[in-house]
């Protein structure tokens, strides 16, 4: 029953009108970069964060998880209709949605997009819902040793399952990490690699890392490579499926919900995997599976469902552990940082208005996509129509304003052009911006907690190894990277992330 | 003679060993501390360490194995839109919004070989100028000068915030 009143608290929260506003800003938005490709959620975060200063915590972060599983849909969106994935998580989603547009379906293979991204994102809150709670009464009882350990697990668990060379992953946690420790040391007051500068003695905004390396590095990425978008689109009509549709795609959405829902908990699983993971899983089992590249409205079904439910369960987490899974999830620990909640197991039951209302809202929104996606389809079409060169002086712009508001300070601007240098030569070399980012929100933290740990065992690292949890978490973590260094792994691992 | 064979893992390791030994460097005079009372050099320089031995693993192996060229670098658009980026922060304070804006949006135009120069772009950046004036510095509050501190006592002093 306590499920229940829960849900209750969070429909109380989130239902008003303020906050059912955002929560519609926050979708609409999320399609909308969703649709564009070359703008993706993390940019959008990063961008908006400063705008959240002044709202109530809750409506900020109703409307920045808007944004993150609005995207899913708009991504699937422009999947199916013109092959052009706006996500890496839909671009399982263009291989059948797209030959099913091309055959005429457009509008039930959106349907089924939206319908079966609705289905996984209503299990989704419900299994949030179940386990978030034991979840966090067994992480109250954490000590730092266990946080420390949980951390080294999440960074670990992030790369193995992010695609890209292993040791090049290591190396951007690591200066994350570094990076990080920028600032003041909390413990001895002493100021590191802060070079005399007072901008840089609370350290580095971690907006202005996430805004360089992901807004601007990716445009000046995007600008190397660009092509003329040549966008053609048939009609849409006949947009509900039909009985046979609805009989075909209920096993697809299930299983799809339940793969997602398993990848998404896991750090850096999340969406874009467990599509993938779901497409072939489905064109192994399906009976169908003769159709599949060739427009079977399972091929949408399925991945669409996983991406969504990965989306989702990334929320686990961030909300119970305070550990972030993806660097979208990293600035929404940001934003509540800023907000003065200190993320982890204590925000259930210290603020649980703010927790369940943030549950409920995720639903609210999810229905807002179905209702108000499929008549908006003509718009988001257009959308994509909008040309690169008029887009990416306007994403600059936003960025740059948006650092400047941190602190009303210009040493922001110059640092973010600073970052946006580094983030496209590491781009260049295959160096992945999200480890970085990972190990940059996380730094302090571990510090801290390894300060602590060492403290209460006098010294003895050993206490990494002694306590029982701790010491899985490590073993699990060392289990991980072992994997991945064997070679039929990596093999698989490269296969796998190829198709992509 | 040593030939390098994985161009990415060389470069990456390099700016890893460049980091790592920045990191080093700098931090040379922290204190480290002892383990039961970790002093503000114990984390980072033992991060540094590794980061660095990280890089080394990296460029030896880019001699040993093969790996994925670099290809050209988009030194155009690099140079330009962190020029546009740079020019903007120069000029918001003294000149404001008003100027600022739209010479980085002009500037970084011209980091795409596809940007056109027609009254479409000028309405767009005319348009985009104003929309931000009046979204972030009226509607939002954010403290930016919209006519910098050039225009004191020549514009209405609420023009300028």
């Amino acid at each position: 029953m306590e499920l229940f009143n829960n849900l209750w608290l969070g429909f109380g929260e989130s239902f008003n009108h303020i906050n059912l506003l955002y929560c519609l800003i926050g979708v609409f938005l999320g399609t909308a970069i969703g649709v564009l490709p070359g703008l993706g959620p993390a940019a959008t975060i990063a961008m908006l964060l400063p705008a959240t200063f002044a709202m109530p915590p809750l409506t900020a972060l109703i409307m920045l998880a808007g944004i993150f599983y609005g995207a899913q849909y708009g991504g699937s969106t422009t999947a199916i209709l013109v092959n052009l994935p706006g996500e890496t998580s839909s671009v399982v989603t263009a291989l059948d949605g797209y030959q099913m547009a091309r055959q005429g379906k457009a509008g039930r293979a959106l349907a089924t997009a939206a319908l079966s991204s609705f289905f996984a994102g209503t299990v989704c809150t419900l299994l949030i819902a179940l386990f978030a709670p034991p979840l966090a009464e067994v992480a109250l009882k954490f000590g730092p040793a266990e946080y420390f350990s949980l951390m080294v697990l999440g960074l670990i668990a992030s790369i193995v399952l992010a695609h890209g060379s292993i040791l090049h992953a290591l190396g951007m946690i690591l200066l994350g990490l570094l990076l990080g420790l920028v600032g003041t040391d909390v413990n001895s007051g002493a100021q590191r690699y802060t070079f005399g500068l007072p901008e840089l003695a609370d350290g580095i905004g971690f907006v202005i890392v996430a805004m360089g390396m992901f807004g601007i590095g990716e445009i000046i990425a995007n600008l190397e490579h660009e092509a003329t978008r040549d966008v053609s689109i048939k009609k849409v009509e006949g947009l509900w499926p039909t009985k046979e549709d609805f009989k075909r795609i209920i096993a697809p959405t299930l299983r799809g919900t339940a793969l997602g829902s398993i990848l998404g908990i896991l750090p850096g699983g999340g969406a874009a995997l467990a599509a993938f993971g779901a497409y072939a899983l489905e064109k192994k089992v399906s009976k169908n599976r003769h159709e599949f590249g060739k427009g079977a409205i399972e091929g949408v079904a399925a991945p669409e469902s996983a991406n969504n439910a990965g989306a989702q369960m990334s929320f686990i987490p961030m909300l119970t552990l305070g550990i972030p899974s993806n660097p979208v999830m990293a600035l929404m620990i940001g934003a509540m940082i800023i907000q003065g909640i200190q993320p982890g197991p204590s925000v259930m039951t210290e603020q649980p208005k703010l927790f369940w209302g943030l549950i409920v809202s995720m639903w609210l929104g999810n229905l807002m996509l179905l209702v108000l996606n499929l008549p908006l389809i003509g718009m988001w079409v257009r959308m994509i129509t909008i040309p690169y060169r008029y887009l990416f002086p306007a994403i600059i712009v936003f960025c740059a304003i948006g650092v400047f508001s941190l602190n009303n300070n210009v040493f922001d601007v110059y640092l973010m052009a600073l970052f946006g240098v580094i983030g496209y030569v590491f781009k260049k070399l295959d160096c992945e911006p999200a480890p970085l980012l990972l190990g940059f929100i996380l730094g302090p933290m571990m510090e801290e907690f390894l300060r602590r740990a060492l403290l209460l065992s006098k010294g003895d690292p050993m206490v990494l190894l002694t306590r029982p949890i701790s010491a899985t978490m490590l073993v699990l973590a060392v289990v991980l990277l072992g994997l991945v260094l064997l070679p039929s792994f990596s093999k698989t691992r490269e296969v796998a992330f190829q198709e992509e | 003679m040593f030939r390098i064979r994985a161009e990415k893992d060389f470069w990456a390791g390099l700016l890893y060993i460049l980091f790592a030994v920045a990191f080093l460097y700098f931090g040379r005079d922290y204190k480290m501390g002892v383990a039961s009372r970790m002093g503000p050099g114990y984390f980072p320089l033992t991060l540094g360490w590794i980061l660095f031995g990280f890089g080394a693993v990296s460029v030896v192996r880019s001699f040993l194995s093969d790996g994925p060229k670099i290809g050209g670098i988009a030194w155009k658009p690099l140079a330009i839109i962190t020029l546009a980026i740079i020019v903007f922060a120069l000029l918001l304070l003294p000149l404001g919004l008003i100027i600022a804006l739209p010479a980085l949006i002009f500037i970084s135009s011209l980091a795409s070989a596809q940007s056109e120069y027609d009254w479409k772009a000028g309405l767009i950046l005319i348009g985009l100028t104003i929309f931000c004036a009046l979204v972030f510095v009226k509607g939002l509050g954010v403290p930016m000068p919209i006519f910098g501190s050039w225009f004191d006592g020549l514009v209405p002093h609420n023009w300028q915030r």
